[in-house]
């Protein structure tokens, strides 16, 4: 049961507040604000008190998404339930920022209204809540394609020369019918990747945790058919095909999956409703298919040819104490700085081509420095986020949708390696 | 936020809201309505404007109605009067053709939280109940509850409550899980809805039209369902069995939960369940949403505590990811220290090592005290990391490790030789309270081992002056005395001269006092001093009693897939690494495998009830136990055995004094009951009145009459205690056999099952403590 929902910006401006239950002093969010900064660390633990008043709250886009309920309800149920709604204010705003938010209070209020009732979850199903919600969606910037924070440059793979605008997918699922009808799908394979690579060089850790996802703004679709890698397989035991199979360790999917061909066909069937969703999860532990797409000794360098890496960040702890920072770069394009406050360098490196291998030395000036000093270096975290790649190899083989769509229909699928968290020890 | 301006922007609000070219142009009146709001949720009071949105509602405009509605859900109750107006348009559009404007209409009805208006909204609830819609249906059963938490007092009607149970079986799900959760609210004074079998099918039938909340609702409150035959519970659990390895975190909880209450006499069941439902948490843990991994992980300490060995092999899991926030990496260190074993002791102390130089100061001391917890199996390689720790010279580090090397000294003492080496020179890098007190307290008991230990104190000493904490001067003092007793020429003076101080310059009680005692223990002679300074160094028999023994389910069952495990594990974990030697405590919970190992003959004579005491609520133990070893154990190793079991003693006598007796206490868990105050109180008297079977006359006519003064709960343990004890006393003791122990237990609440256990317990350690002396 969930008393209050209030969403507040980093700054502790209230963008929305709806109290369900009644009854709640109205300064509920302040003493929220105020236990937030009374810590000192930036990260405020996710379940607070306030006598008998539980806070339960997430960060995304920058901003606080906060539920107050009682002791007694589901951890689980409350986190997701703010999940859920970060990600359909997002589906009906386009993106998530203060500022979408602030445009689009009306519209959330609305969407707040249908979701919860009371204090109880009534749905969160896009395809209920289209009949529901009114309200159009506001945008900012309609094709914000200079805005190089979310560049996600992520092309279809067959048509190279037709590349989806990174933006094409942050806009409000309800103007679809407005826009000339534009319909479009997206289907994305993300994977995150976790990775630990010991001082020696030798792999220690990799997870990687992936998903497809579908955005769909078609306003009628009713069966769409995902085919897989055909050798996909999923546990230890069970090999598929003559090549290299492509393997997870463990595979959920979307309650509204049909899987009566995955068995045989290796295929997904499903309506897709409006808005995004996670068809399916899968995780693969310790052997992966492919090399690893960073190296680092002394340097770090990129095997897996033919495509280039982005947004890549080097984060190398150094001694406390480091005073400043003289630097060797191999390309302009690159910048490298000391955070003295995080302790770190931090090295960027906008665009790195695959195949090629980039330097960088650094010299730090440590006034107070002995050989325990060193211990404090390292380790090296990077992070990355890897276009047409996906670090199990899984493909999609094709993407169908029945019936026929009338009207010109676009669809893209697209694939993307994240780094979750990719360490490499000194 | 205050909102400068207010009132200004209040009034140009007003204006624009009665003007009639606004109100005849929709567009521009939906967007000053949409001011209004806005200005509304940046905290400013526009409460002034309530009768301008009123005029407002009605519309035909279904967003400008929204917006309205908003407005008069938060000001309704300051304008009782004016809402009345409201209720006329609100009427008017529970008839709409439109379902979506009907149920717009019905929720907002309630939603002004008027009691005031209950009679008007009475009717339209009845009739939304049997609409064609099923939006309206869900929101009139809500509805009700709504209008019953207006006049909590006022019973609702009887045919409502029925016509609430019919709509269980209403075709949408929603309706359904919305008539369970009224039925909850409605009926909260009989303990909610009845769950009866019928209902139970049907709802267990329907969970796969629910969606995931629908879903994990109707499993919270099946958990008070008890199936009536075991073939009953296993056909509800293999229904459920596909809801346990959902992938969505709501529902694999609520499963497991219900899961767990329902077999709660199932031990098996449970752990087969626990087993099966690691998979999807782990899972969990590696969701994209931190908050998601937090609750799995917090989660995953809780299965934990039942399976230790349950997630071994997937221990790279619990690595953290550099990004991730302090309170998951806090978190997944104690999981890690948990799942060591001595195939991964290497791995995992290599990624804690990398943690120990975090930027964030508490992940990096952490992570220094995780490393110290898995020193207590695997020493040396954990002392190694240690001591290279103290290398770095950083304060926050080398408190952490100071701190965590005095935990582990007196858990293995066999690391002392190491840690003695170690401390040479980390006083210069040590800032904090904590850190200091640990050293001294190091210094104190290994003086002799260290070289530099008495010019470390010097140092402190002379400069005691400007000593700020309290904690550190009298753990100055307390260890000054113990070097002196091992290397008295290089102390004496130093000791005189803090001595002095405390005595003559301090101005606070607690230091001053600590030093006049000291200084007069030094009158009574060395020996004495000695005796009562140089008590234990270690507590060895924490030492094999390590590894976590399994905990039973019912024991965290309770708190599973609530907030309880996110919020207060962090502070569990951190009181167990403070404070002066650590006594790892156990929860007495009777493991009587133990006792099956052990032969102790006792006579046992069990007065139970009301003979002996007037309260019916208390249960009475008198036996007698054959260890007469036990008296020669010196008092502190009787202690602290008996804090390995979670008994805490009270009193004793000094050893070998006749007639010898320890007063000792408990607090145990009920073993059955579900529901209520769980724990009960156990106060217990040993006593041996010698050989010579002294018919004792230590009763000192000490009177009955304290026996009502017991108090009602378990609060004020103290002062129930002396009461107590002083009523034990009088006890007979007459059939008392040569050498034997007599133990007397009285326990409140009575709880019969939970005294025999403790009884057993008790009597284990009594002969454990006995055949180690022999």
């Amino acid at each position: 049961m969930i008393s209050q929902v209030f969403i507040l910006s980093s700054k502790g401006d209230h963008l929305i507040y709806k109290d369900f239950r009644g009854g709640a002093g109205n300064d509920i969010v302040s003493i929220f604000y105020e236990k937030v900064t009374a810590l000192t660390g930036d990260q405020p633990p996710v379940v607070m008190n306030h006598k008998d008043i539980y806070f339960v709250h997430i960060r995304q886009g920058g901003l606080y998404w906060v539920a107050t309920t009682t002791a007694g309800s589901s951890p689980f149920t409350i986190t997701e339930f703010l999940n859920r709604l970060a990600a359909l204010v997002k589906d009906y705003c386009g993106s998530l920022s203060e500022k979408s938010v602030q445009m689009n209070f009306a519209l959330i209020y609305e969407l707040l209204d249908e979701i919860v009732d009371y204090g109880y979850i009534q749905t969160t199903s896009s395809d209920v809540l289209k009949n529901f919600i009114q309200t159009e969606a506001v945008t900012s910037r309609p094709f914000s394609l200079f805005d190089l924070s979310n560049v996600g440059l992520f092309g279809a793979e067959t048509q190279q020369s037709k590349v989806a605008p990174s933006s094409a997918a942050t806009r409000p699922i309800q103007s679809s019918r407005e826009q000339g009808g534009k319909s479009e799908i997206f289907v994305d394979v993300i994977e995150r990747m976790t990775v630990v690579i010991g001082s020696n060089g030798l792999l220690m850790k990799a997870d990687v945790e992936g998903e497809i996802r579908v955005k769909c703004y078609m306003p009628s679709c009713s069966e769409m058919r995902i085919g897989l890698n055909e050798e996909f397989s999923i546990g230890k035991s069970q090999l598929r095909g003559y090549g290299a199979a492509v393997r997870v360790d463990e595979c959920s999917f979307h309650q509204a999956v049909r899987l009566d061909e995955f068995d045989s066909h290796r295929i997904l069937r499903l309506c897709p409703s409006q808005g995004e969703q996670t068809v399916m999860q899968y995780q693969l532990s310790d052997d992966l298919p492919s090399a690893l797409p960073f190296r680092l000794f002394p340097t770090i360098e990129r095997d897996n040819g033919g495509s280039a890496a982005i947004n890549v960040c080097a984060t190398i702890p150094v001694p406390k104490g480091s005073v400043s920072l003289s630097q060797e770069l191999s390309s302009p394009d690159q910048s490298a700085e000391l955070k003295p406050q995080s302790r770190a360098v931090v090295w960027k490196i906008a665009r790195f081509a695959g195949g090629t291998q980039l330097s960088a030395l650094f010299k730090l000036e440590v006034p107070s420095l002995s050989s325990a000093s060193m211990l404090e270096v390292g380790p090296v975290g990077l992070s990355f986020e890897l276009p047409k790649i996906t670090a199990t190899g899984l493909q999609i083989r094709f993407l169908r949708l029945s019936p026929i769509q009338p009207g010109p229909s676009q669809r893209w699928v697209r694939y993307v390696t994240h780094s979750d968290s990719y360490t490499i020890r000194i | 936020m205050p909102y400068l301006g207010g009132e200004e922007t209040v009034r140009e609000l007003r204006r624009a809201l009665s003007n009639p070219n606004v109100q005849s142009d929709p567009l521009r009146y939906r967007n000053t309505i949409l001011k209004v709001i806005r200005t509304m949720s940046q905290g400013v009071d526009v409460s002034g404007l309530f009768s301008e949105m009123v005029k407002a509602c009605a519309t035909v405009d279904v967003v400008q109605k929204k917006l309205v509605y908003v407005f008069l859900c938060s000001y309704a109750t300051l304008n009782p009067e004016l809402s009345l107006l409201v209720i006329n348009t609100l009427r008017k559009d529970c008839q709409d053709p439109n379902p979506m404007v009907r149920s717009l209409a019905l929720r907002n009805m309630t939603n002004l939280r008027l009691p005031s208006l209950v009679e008007y909204v009475e009717q339209p609830l009845t009739a939304g109940l049997r609409d064609r819609a099923a939006c309206v249906r869900r929101v009139a059963v809500l509805g009700w509850a709504k209008l019953h938490n207006l006049h909590p007092s006022s019973e609702i009607d009887a045919a409502v409550v029925n016509e609430l149970y019919s709509l269980l079986r209403d075709p949408d799900p929603v309706v359904m899980v919305n008539c369970l959760r009224a039925l909850e609210e409605i009926l909260k004074e009989e303990g909610g809805i009845a769950i009866n079998k019928p209902i139970t099918h049907h709802l267990l039938n329907r969970l796969k039209e629910c969606d995931i909340w629908g879903q994990s609702e109707v499993l919270r409150v099946l958990q008070r369902y008890r199936p009536q035959s075991e073939d009953e519970l296993f056909d509800i659990l293999s229904l459920l069995d596909s809801f346990l390895v959902s992938p969505h975190p709501p529902v694999m909880a609520a499963t497991l939960s219900l899961f767990l209450s329902i077999s709660s006499n199932l031990p098996v069941i449970s752990l087969a369940a626990l087993e099966r439902v690691s998979g999807p948490l782990l899972a969990a843990c590696g969701s994209g949403s931190r908050e998601m991994r937090f609750a799995a992980v917090c989660h995953i300490q809780l299965l934990l505590r039942s399976v230790p060995g349950l997630l071994g092999p997937h221990y790279k899991r619990f690595f953290c990811g550099y990004a991730e926030p302090a309170y998951i990496k806090e978190r997944k260190m104690q999981v890690l220290v948990e799942l060591v074993n001595d195939e991964n002791v290497a791995m995992i102390l290599d990624e804690l090592k990398g943690y120990c130089t975090d930027v964030n100061t508490d992940t990096a001391q952490a992570a220094i005290s995780a490393i110290g917890r898995i020193g207590r199996s695997y020493s040396d390689r954990c002392l190694q990391i240690l001591t290279g720790l103290l290398g770095l010279k950083q304060d926050h580090i080398t408190s952490a490790v100071v701190q965590t090397m005095r935990d582990l000294v007196w858990v293995c003492p066999q690391c002392s030789d190491t840690v003695c080496l170690a401390l040479d020179g980390c006083e210069e890098t040590l800032q904090d309270i904590q850190g200091r007190q640990a050293l001294l307290w190091l210094l104190g008991v290994y003086g002799e081992r260290i070289s530099t230990a008495p010019y470390t104190l010097e140092v402190l000493i002379d400069r005691v002056r400007s000593e700020a904490s309290l904690g550190i001067k009298m753990e100055l003092l307390t260890a000054t005395m113990r070097l002196f007793l091992c290397r008295p020429a290089e102390t004496q003076d130093m000791l005189g001269r803090l001595l002095h101080y405390c005595i003559e310059e301090e101005t606070d009680m607690c230091v001053r006092d600590q030093a006049l005692l000291y200084y007069r223990l030094l009158h009574c002679g060395i020996e004495k001093t000695r005796e009562v300074l140089q008590g234990r160094r270690s507590d060895p028999s924490l030492g094999v009693l390590i590894g976590r023994p399994a905990k039973p389910v019912s024991q965290w069952a309770r708190c599973f897939n609530t907030l309880e495990p996110l919020s207060q594990g962090a502070v569990e974990a951190e009181s167990d690494s403070r404070g002066s030697p650590e006594h790892v405590t156990y929860n007495s919970k009777p493991n009587a495998d133990l006792s099956d190992t052990l032969s102790c003959s006792h006579i046992e004579e069990v007065h139970s009830g009301a003979e002996k005491i007037e309260e019916v609520d208390c249960a009475w133990i008198e036996e007698c136990v054959r260890c007469p070893a036990v008296l020669h154990c010196s008092p502190q190793s009787l202690q602290a055995a008996m804090q390995l079991v979670n008994i805490q003693t009270l009193a004793f006598t000094p050893q070998q004094m006749l007639p010898w007796r320890v007063y000792l206490y408990t607090h145990t868990q009920r073993s059955h009951s579900m529901d209520a105050p769980n724990t009960t109180l156990i106060l217990g008297e040993l006593l041996c009145t010698g050989e010579a079977n002294q018919k004792s006359g230590v009763k000192k006519g000490t009177a009955d009459s304290e026996a009502g003064a017991e108090g009602k709960e378990d609060q004020l343990v103290r002062k129930e205690m002396d009461a107590t004890a002083d009523r034990l006393r009088v006890s007979e003791d007459g059939q008392e056999e040569e050498e034997g122990i007599k133990v007397i237990l009285n326990q409140q609440p009575k709880d019969d099952d939970a005294l025999r256990q403790f009884l057993t317990i008790l009597i284990t350690v009594l002969n454990t403590l006995s055949s180690e002396k022999d």
